[in-house]
């Protein structure tokens, strides 16, 4: 540090001055320094305060530049000073980070977590998958009439066919004394339901809750969900229906998954097939697969063209339209996919289980 | 329905391995459950006993020399009936054979037993899996061939079919012959039914009237005279066991056996046992009673149809017979029936008694009329070949007019290719047609007349033939293409778009979706809700369980006992909802399905971690949960207390919008968690009820609203007031203040340094105008206008 000068300022002296506090000031470490040096050069006291006040003995054309170039010399020391105190100021957040050291392998605070039902995110997939070929999504009664479960869909009552669904009757009697109320056994009353209320064309699935009255076991359950498919109007073939089906399992299962049909009999379709898969894990091998119990293939599903007697139920003209239905088990779809070897597991509500997924 | 391959091969010719005819027969909709093979003994051949003498060492056993043809052996033998000279089912060493010691199928290996070296087995059939009998040899017939290989002598393999109900036609040995024909390019040899008449004629020896011929399509009737019954012979004993039958006595065996063949039940009375040769199909009278075969009396009604002789019934038509008519081994004079009964009837009359019966199972899908004659001539001349006797000449056959002629349905071409989207050439139709044994006429030069054959009721319509076409050419050849028709306009369900959103917000707030059963019991709904006695809740005809009988009024009673459940495996958290159906019954007419939403939380706030606290799930986590999801829907409700059986007294909220009731939240009644074995000090729930809230949604789409352009200015205010004021109803005072924006309550004091009998509630309050700043002036103005509000309606002071 330079004593104040009783010489009048030049413009070199200032350049000096500038010149040996801007060095100065890029040797200090610290704060209390850098504000040492601050009082000796800008304070009160400080050199270029100095020379300012002394710019007073000067004439009037050596004031202005003379006093241009000092102002200008303390706007540069002062842009200094702010850049060290920065310069400062980071190394020392620097140095303070490297001490704040935290165990990162200590677990994170749990965020809350909820997750949808197993079921209730398998029809979500059905459904969309169908949805993205213009079908509509509807739902109907959990608990049904006799008329629309079985008269409506072509077996009527004391028809054997109706030994296929073991039903759950609720306790009440129409007025001719007969059963007329039951838990549905499967979402196909919502065919007839759907038709009669609009003309074609249609296209929708039903999922939804269904109930038979029957043992459980790891692959049957009384109470369980289908997603019924309908789809109805002009010129409307057995070809469409393969050709949605297999669209279906190709968004389900994967672009390279093959369909095979097998004749199958379900009163409400003629003709009526199920629909196999080949086996998404083994690729259609078979031996030794668990999945699809060494034969390469899965049942996914039962479909068929509409029985002509459901169109004439519902006031169709058999003559001008055709259609298709299917249903399947998204219980079943989930087992397969995710491997999960119990129906019982999805309704017994164990927290253990649904957290898987 | 067992098919033993044995058997089959009698009427049709089978070169397919059994496992491929399996998969073409499943895949053309007869599906195989299991092919199940008999027999794989390899080592095992029909044997020559030439010489049986004692063991020297043990008076049980013997020692028996055994020839197979090329070469002799000694066994050692310890059944009672060994005898010289007889054929028998001889196990070499290295046979597969079934071992009673280890109960394994093992290899035989060469023994010593009690000193002597037994070089192989005369096997029982339990060794072999022909039966469970250890106790004796099997003794084959006289002419079994010795040395042949028992695998070929005896060895089957049996399909084990798991028919849909309309393949009646499979039910029958022939049926499937049919069927395997159609689809391997054979032809069907039908059996002959040959047989001697001779003296007097049916018709002068019995009265056969059928007085309700709406029950019976046809009844037709032969007499057999002087029959010997006795055990059938041994081909037509393993054609039954094989197809899981049990043979009984020679007669009886042929109805079987028919039945099996042909698919027609017969039934066999005892021709002296009917009174005055007289046999009347009719309803039954009412208060009349039989005795069927099983030994049960049965009170009939006439919904039943009997076969009765002059006085009483002897017969449930198509069901079972009488005892009093029965064959038994002083029989000699047999009236054989071949009959047809209409099915629905059938079927009920089997379902009021009890009795599902092989006649019943096939007589209740509707068998053809012209089936009757066949199978009757058939069954007479196999009693007359096993049983001996004399047929007395000619069958009765009564006829109704029901189902006299055989279906005839047209087939066009145009149909096929509207219903498969392809054409099929007519050539291809008819060749379809021929191997499946249906008969056609051309109509023009696009269409078929076809008369469906005897065996077949399940062909009746243009669509039913379609079916048969596809399913013998196979599916595959069916081109694969996309829907082509318009897309209707699909029309969104409202209620089903708000439960998604629900439970999508219910997700992401942290809780956790289960499913229950709908059905509890009526104990479990009255311990969570208050029921009204004369509208008890939906109830199950024939619950599967008592736990089981009752559709549900609220989701509350199984969301609890999940709960329960959980908490005995698992420290929580629990947050769990349900979103599902709640049955109201209504007079006359199906229930009610009210859409509801229900939650509970309880246990540990967070996850047990080492950064948490430990504080516990309580009412203001359930109403935080209501409000998200609220708040996610647009829709603005009030909470007011309510009283609710299953909710803690002063801890339940009704969730409101105007007057309507979207929900409760509360914390459940500690007698309620007492009585459900629920843990933890507290268990809150919400129940949300979809139909009330998708009323009170927004009638419009959320709007965009600016945000605020001027600063807002704030003033915190501490307000003292009475300690049973709401902080709800000073909230909503608050806010609907002019120039107040929003309010935020930040804390709750009661206790020192204020009055007892009063609490300290404050907030920050946010005061702001649209068009400007407000000034300090107006601020306070506002305030101090909130404040005489607050204090002339609720008694609410600024605290000092
Ligand atoms: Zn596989």
């Amino acid at each position: 540090m330079t004593e104040p000068s009783a010489q009048p300022p030049t413009a070199q002296s200032i350049e000096e001055i500038v010149r040996s506090a801007t060095a100065e000031l890029d040797s200090l470490e610290n704060l209390e320094a850098v504000d040492q040096w601050r009082v000796s050069y800008l304070g009160r006291r400080g050199e270029l305060t100095t020379v300012l006040r002394s710019l007073s003995s000067l004439d009037v054309d050596q004031r202005r530049t003379i006093g241009a170039s000092a102002n200008e010399a303390k706007n540069t020391l002062e842009e200094c000073l702010e850049e060290r105190v920065r310069k400062i100021n980071g190394a020392a957040l620097i140095r303070s980070a490297s001490q704040g050291r935290m165990d990162v392998t200590l677990p994170g605070r749990p965020a809350l977590e909820g997750r949808l039902h197993p079921t209730t995110q398998i029809v979500r997939e059905i459904c969309s998958a169908f949805t993205a070929m213009g079908f509509g999504v509807v739902e109907g009664p959990e608990v049904e009439w006799d008329h629309y479960n079985f008269e409506m869909l072509n077996i009527p009552k004391g028809h054997p066919a109706r030994d296929m669904w073991n039903t759950l009757w609720v306790d009440y009697e129409d007025p001719a004394g007969e059963q007329a109320m039951l838990l549905r056994t499967h979402t196909s009353p919502m065919q007839a339901r759907v038709m009669e209320g609009q003309e074609p064309p249609i296209r929708v699935v039903v999922p939804g809750k269904c109930y038979r009255y029957e043992a459980t076991d790891a692959t049957h359950e009384w109470h369980f969900y289908q997603v019924e498919g309908l789809a109805v109007g002009e010129g409307i073939t057995f070809a469409d229906l393969k050709g949605t089906l297999y669209e279906f399992a190709r968004r389900m299962f994967g672009e390279e998954r093959q369909i095979r049909f097998r004749c199958d009999y379900f009163p409400f379709v003629e003709p009526g097939v199920d629909m196999s898969i080949d086996c998404f894990a083994c690729n259609g091998e078979g031996d030794g697969c668990r999945i699809c119990r060494d034969s390469g293939w899965i049942e996914i599903m039962g479909a068929g063209m509409i029985h002509p007697k459901v169109l004439e139920g519902v006031g169709y003209d058999t003559e001008k339209y055709t259609g298709f239905a299917f249903g399947m088990g998204p219980e079943r779809i989930a087992m397969l996919k995710y491997g999960i070897d119990d129906i019982r597991h999805f309704y017994a509500n164990d927290l253990r289980f649904l957290r898987q997924f | 329905m067992r098919v033993p391959l044995s058997w089959l091969r009698q009427y049709v010719d089978v070169d397919l391995p059994a496992q491929e005819l399996a998969h073409r027969l499943t895949m053309a909709g007869i599906e195989v459950g299991e092919v199940e093979v008999i027999g794989g003994w390899n080592e095992v051949f029909v044997g020559h006993v030439t010489y049986v003498h004692p063991h020297p060492n043990a008076d049980r056993l013997r020692l028996c020399v055994v020839t197979t043809g090329s070469e002799e052996l000694e066994v050692v033998c310890g059944a009672p009936n060994v005898a010289s000279g007889q054929k028998i089912c001889f196990a070499k060493v290295g046979a597969n054979i079934y071992n009673t010691h280890s109960e394994r199928h093992e290899t035989l290996e060469a023994a010593k037993i009690r000193g002597v070296e037994s070089q192989g087995m005369i096997c029982s059939a339990i060794e072999l899996g022909l039966g469970d009998d250890h106790s004796r040899i099997i003794v084959l017939p006289d002419d079994a061939p010795t040395g042949a290989l028992l695998d070929d002598y005896l060895g089957d393999t049996v399909l084990d079919l798991e028919l849909t109900p309309n393949r009646l036609d499979c039910l029958s040995v022939l049926g499937v012959a049919h069927e395997v024909a159609a689809l391997t390019g054979k032809t069907v040899r039908e059996p002959e039914a040959s047989y001697e008449e001779s003296g007097a004629p049916i018709t002068e020896k019995v009265n056969i009237s059928v007085a309700s011929p709406e029950l019976c399509h046809r009844y037709t009737a032969s007499l057999l005279l002087g029959v010997k019954i006795g055990p059938s012979p041994q081909w037509l004993q393993d054609r039954l066991t094989r197809a899981g039958l049990r043979p009984i006595n020679n007669v009886v065996d042929v109805t079987n056996f028919v039945m099996l063949e042909y698919n027609q039940p017969l039934h066999s009375f005892d021709y002296d046992l009917i009174k005055n040769a007289t046999v009347i199909v009719r309803r039954a009278r009412p208060g009349e009673a039989l005795t069927t075969l099983d030994g049960v009396e049965r009170k009939l009604t006439p919904e039943n149809l009997v076969i009765a002789d002059a006085n009483d019934p002897i017969g449930l038509g198509g069901v079972i017979g009488g005892s009093n008519s029965e064959i038994s081994d002083s029989t000699v004079n047999v009236l054989l029936e071949s009959a047809t009964f209409d099915g629905t009837n059938n079927r009920a009359t089997a379902q009021t008694l009890g009795l599902r019966t092989e006649a019943t199972l096939r007589f209740e899908k509707g068998l053809r009329p012209e089936l009757a004659p066949i199978a009757l001539r058939r069954a007479t001349g196999l009693i007359q070949e096993v049983a001996g006797g004399t047929v007395a000449p000619g069958i009765v056959d009564v006829l109704s007019d029901e189902g006299a002629d055989p279906p005839v349905v047209i087939l066009t071409s145009g149909k096929i290719k509207r219903m498969l989207g392809m054409e099929v050439d007519l050539k291809r139709v008819r060749e379809t047609m021929d191997a499946l044994g249906f008969t056609w006429e051309l109509e023009g030069d696009a269409a078929l007349k076809v008369t469906v054959p005897y065996w077949r009721n399940d062909v009746n319509i243009e669509e039913d033939l379609v079916e048969e076409v596809v399913r013998t050419i196979g599916y595959q050849s069916v081109p694969t293409t996309m829907l082509s028709s318009p897309i209707p306009f699909q029309q969104p369900v409202p209620v089903m778009g708000l439960r998604d959103q629900i439970k999508d917000v219910l997700a992401a707030v942290g809780i956790q979706e289960v499913i229950n059963y709908p059905l509890v019991t009526l104990q479990q709904l009255e311990q969570v809700e208050h029921l009204d006695k004369s509208a008890l809740p939906l109830r199950v005809a024939n619950p599967m369980s008592s736990d089981r009988e009752y559709l549900r009024t609220t989701l509350r009673a199984s969301l609890l006992a999940t709960l329960a459940s959980n908490q005995g495996h698992s420290a929580g958290p629990f947050r769990m909802f349900e979103a599902g159906r709640v049955f109201w019954p209504r007079n006359g007419d199906l229930p009610e399905e009210r859409e509801t939403v229900a939650g509970v939380l309880a246990g540990l706030r967070h996850e047990p971690s080492w950064l948490e606290d430990d504080s516990l799930l309580d009412f203001y986590d359930a109403k935080g949960v209501v409000e998200s999801v609220l708040d996610r829907l647009g829709v603005t409700a009030t909470y007011e207390p309510v009283d609710d059986p299953a909710f803690h007294p002063g801890r339940c909220a009704a969730i409101k919008s105007r007057d309507a009731l979207l929900g409760l939240v509360g914390e459940v009644h500690p007698v309620v968690m007492e009585r459900l074995g629920l843990e933890s000090p507290q268990v809150a729930a919400f129940e949300l009820y979809l139909g009330p809230i998708l009323a009170a949604l927004p009638s419009s789409q959320q709007q965009f609203e600016p945000l605020p352009r001027y600063p807002s200015a704030t003033r915190d205010l501490a307000l003292v007031m009475p300690s049973d004021v709401d902080a709800g109803r000073v909230t909503q005072l608050i806010l609907r203040h002019r120039g107040v924006d929003r309010a935020e309550l930040f804390d709750i004091y009661a206790g020192e340094n204020i009055a007892e009998g009063t609490k300290s509630l404050a907030f920050h309050v946010y005061f702001q105008a649209r068009d400007r700043t407000l000034t300090n002036e107006e601020v306070n103005r506002s305030l101090d206008g909130l404040l005489r509000i607050l204090e002339k309606e609720l008694n609410v002071t600024l605290r000092a």
